[in-house]
């Protein structure tokens, strides 16, 4: 059955026939964070396929994976393009690289999770937070919710792992 | 660099310089040009057919590349009375120009037809924004699509820019130098009467204007210009017949891509760009290496897009593209100047085909700067490069363009003059 709902304004929406979608979103809307595991060579995946980018097996299976890792990159929006984020602006978009899987398949890869900046409780960071974070803060996974059946994986700060004494930050602040 | 092994790779090397770009057209730069993609395109394609010296009839094969936000060929060719042996419209942006060329090549040596143009006509401003803003930036999000836009993370300059700002993380890349890659630019559009914006710029002028997406300024971002780009394809052994010295195609790489093209990001590093994989077919396709390039054409949709490039394609190391923005290598009169109409970020935005019209342009040694037309109908350069002077690369032999789609996908020419 297909998902659909209304965030900051947006309509989000999973066709019906996308399963692979429908599936990694079902677990999110119960906040679990569940990825494919390649049956034949045992790598996890992100985002959501059809088949495993590393052997290109077909078979996987759902497994539930811990968010927590390290900011790999950022960006911070001053300018929104969707009028969505107007009001929210700077709003900044993480690549996480989580702990599990990290340095697989070759040193230079790791699962490298997508998500808005938020507070605790998945609602998008306020300037003061945006400005303490940058490559290598460590974040844990929290879900925005945006109707029944569909939540978003988001980004918050690790309030219980050892932080760096200052992230990178974008020189000229 | 030492040239490459001659190692055999895509393109057979019996194919070098057997074809030439030999008609090349554009209409003006503007916003709000009060025209359809459809008069847009015919106009350069008219201009392209002048400048080759044939008449549009002669044109038998068509191809061209837009994000449905322009006009199919089967609109064009008969508008300009050609009756077509082979066309194909693409979806594609930036890695399209050159990418499209090979295709060209490859029919034409399949023996579809006889003389390919290819077009892009857009309204990229007062139609369909490249910049992402308009109608476009409401859509509603669908499907794979949740893991990107639903995260505000839609536009080309938000996709890129994880990209960028791990490269100033890893090799302490500085925005004072990614800046001089506006400023370069700003001062060959300076000397090029066509540039939309001639106006040339500082680095403070690029540090002080606002943040878009941090780390981008607006100044690092290309500008949004109405307008169409064509060129012409066909036998180098034809173009004699034709206006003007040939550009002969070297060369090419095209959408040549890093892993996991869904979400590039997943496969590292990620200040690694297509180039880097296109390295490796362009040179030993076109037999020569970076250090024979007298000019570079590397897309510059944003400051950093050129600089990636030109690292990854192995014209300076990996990581030390700031210091070679900066060396004054890029620069009119310097070793390799790049971008010499002012590119993307000056001139206007074309996706890619003005860089090529440019080096071609430069190949011919005729450029259209506001040197004095002598009795031959050609342009004395003075190679005077001070603001409204010349824009002429000196003895200007061989050239290579670095197209840019994404991080991930990247296309490329070598050309040289005939
Ligand atoms: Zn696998």
């Amino acid at each position: 059955m297909s998902i659909q709902g209304n965030y900051l304004g947006m309509s989000l929406s999973i066709d019906d026939l996308d399963k692979e979608n429908l599936t990694y979103f079902a677990h999110c809307a119960r906040h679990g964070f569940h990825l494919q595991k390649c049956d034949d060579c045992g790598l996890l995946r992100y985002p959501p396929t059809t088949g495993c980018p590393w052997c290109s097996s077909p078979r996987a299976t759902w497994t539930g994976v811990e968010g927590k890792g390290e900011v790999h990159s950022y960006e911070e929006v001053h300018h929104a393009i969707q009028p969505a984020f107007k009001a929210h602006t700077p709003y900044m978009v993480l690549l996480v690289d989580l702990d599990t899987q990290k340095g697989q398949p070759s040193e230079f890869e790791a699962l490298r999770v997508v998500g808005n900046l938020t507070t605790q409780d998945g609602v998008l960071a306020p300037p003061e937070l945006v400005r303490q974070v940058g490559i290598g803060t460590r974040v844990r996974l929290v879900f925005s919710d945006v109707s029944e059946g569909l939540s978003l994986p988001q980004w918050a700060i690790d309030t219980t792992a050892k932080q760096p004494d200052k992230p990178w930050r974008y020189p000229q602040e | 660099m030492p040239l490459p092994a001659d190692t055999d790779v895509s393109t057979p090397k019996f194919l070098r310089d057997k074809y030439a770009i030999v008609g090349i057209g554009e209409t003006t730069y503007t916003r709000g040009s009060d025209k359809t993609t459809r008069a847009l395109g015919t106009w350069a394609l008219r201009n392209a057919a002048e400048d080759a010296g044939i008449k549009t009839s002669d044109i038998d094969g068509m191809l061209s590349y837009s994000n449905n936000d322009s006009t199919s060929a089967t609109f064009m060719a008969g508008d300009i009375g050609a009756r077509l042996n082979f066309y194909m419209d693409c979806v594609g942006g930036g890695s399209s120009t050159e990418a499209l060329i090979g295709i060209a090549i490859g029919v034409m040596e399949a023996g579809l037809c006889n003389c390919v143009a290819l077009f892009r006509a857009m309204n990229g401003f007062s139609q369909v924004r490249i910049g992402g803003t308009g109608a476009r930036s409401a859509t509603p999000v669908g499907g794979d699509m949740l893991h990107s836009r639903a995260y505000g993370w839609q536009s080309a300059g938000q996709m890129f820019s994880p990209t960028f700002m791990r490269h100033m993380y890893e090799y302490g890349t500085r925005p004072e130098q990614v800046a001089m890659v506006k400023v370069v630019h700003s001062e060959h559009a300076s000397n090029n009467p066509k540039a939309y914006y001639k106006k040339r710029y500082t680095v403070d002028d690029v540090l002080e204007s606002r943040i878009i997406c941090k780390p981008l300024h607006l100044l690092d971002c290309c500008v949004e210009t109405d307008n169409a780009t064509a060129i012409i394809i066909t036998r180098a052994d034809r173009a004699k017949d034709m206006r003007h010295t040939p550009a002969l195609i070297r060369g090419i790489a095209g959408r040549c891509s890093k892993p996991r093209m869904d979400m590039h990001y997943q496969a590292g590093p990620i200040s690694r760009v297509g180039g880097y994989y296109a390295k490796d077919i362009l040179w030993p396709n076109a037999g020569v290496g970076p250090e024979d390039i007298d000019a570079t054409g590397a897309y510059d949709a944003f400051t950093f897009t050129s600089m990636l490039q030109l690292e990854d394609y192995g014209f300076c190391k990996k990581g030390e593209s700031g210091d070679y923005v900066s060396s004054g290598i890029t620069r009119l009169g310097g070793r390799r100047p790049n971008n010499t109409s002012g590119g993307h970020l000056c001139e206007g935005y074309t996706h890619g085909m003005n860089m090529v019209i440019e080096n071609v342009r430069q190949l011919r040694h005729d450029v259209d700067d506001s040197c004095p037309v002598g009795a031959d109908g050609k342009r004395q350069h003075t190679y005077d490069y001070r603001e409204g002077g010349c824009r002429q690369v000196k003895d200007i032999e061989v050239t290579a363009n670095l197209g840019w789609a994404n991080p991930m996908t990247g296309s490329a020419m070598v050309m040289r003059r005939g």
